[in-house]
């Protein structure tokens, strides 16, 4: 069970997400991926994304303009 | 996994932006996107370099009188002769929107599927050697088949 971490700062929509899509995809399942991003529509599409595609939303806290979410490949 | 179509009708950049953009985030959530070309949305798709094909004077002149790819389309509102265009791309680079480009490259790899209309190309004069590679040629029933499947519809 890995950890991943993504760096999607200073990435525009859909960029966070797309970078997360594809970092989810060549995860194994119950690794979780931990994504910063500094894009603002993260903190609502990060959510939609993991309800739409079944993956889970372990938390997702902002500090400091960075959004930090960890998802849990399903 | 829910699929996505859209019709792209219009060939202004930020219409094209829009599409795009709808497009890759729907592939990037797991969607199968089909994305269909018509009318002026093909332009988005022109090579920017002038290809050598036999046309006859109304295709010429309906080719010479549209934009020839991304970097010639303009925007839908304030275009400014092509300023507007030139200054929204601009503010986009500043605040690190990927380029048309970048975005259309991306949805290729992503999978989405990209599709134009040959009614369209062929009253605009405009073939297939003249637009860029990884495209399907259908008409309006393969369109509709796909649109039946789908959840979301979009005409942009």
């Amino acid at each position: 069970m890995a950890e991943i971490k993504i760096n999607a700062r200073g990435l525009q929509c859909p960029g966070p997400i797309m970078a997360l899509f594809k970092t989810v995809k060549e995860a194994q399942s119950g690794d979780v991926v931990i994504v910063e991003a500094t894009e603002q529509g993260f903190k609502k599409d990060c959510p939609a994304w993991c309800k739409k595609t079944g993956n889970e939303l372990l938390s997702i806290e902002e500090v400091e303009g960075i959004i930090t979410a960890q998802v849990k490949k399903a | 996994m829910a699929k996505k179509t859209m019709i792209v009708f219009s060939g202004d950049l930020d219409k094209a932006f829009a599409s795009f953009i709808i497009a890759n985030g729907a592939a990037a959530m797991g969607d199968e996107v089909t994305m269909f070309f018509t009318f002026w949305g093909i332009n988005i798709l022109r090579k920017a370099k002038k290809q050598q094909v036999k046309k006859d004077i109304m295709a010429k002149m309906f080719g010479a009188m549209m934009p020839r790819g991304t970097e010639k389309l303009g925007l839908s509102k304030m275009n400014f002769g092509g300023m507007g265009a030139a200054m929204m791309k601009h503010i986009m680079k500043k605040k690190n929107v990927n380029t048309l480009n970048e975005l259309i490259e991306s949805a290729k790899e992503l999978g989405v599927k990209m599709v134009v209309c040959t009614m369209s190309m062929d009253v605009m004069g405009i073939q297939e050697k003249e637009l860029i590679d990884g495209l399907e040629f259908a008409g309006v029933a393969s369109y509709l088949a796909e649109a039946d499947e789908s959840n979301v519809n979009l005409f942009i």
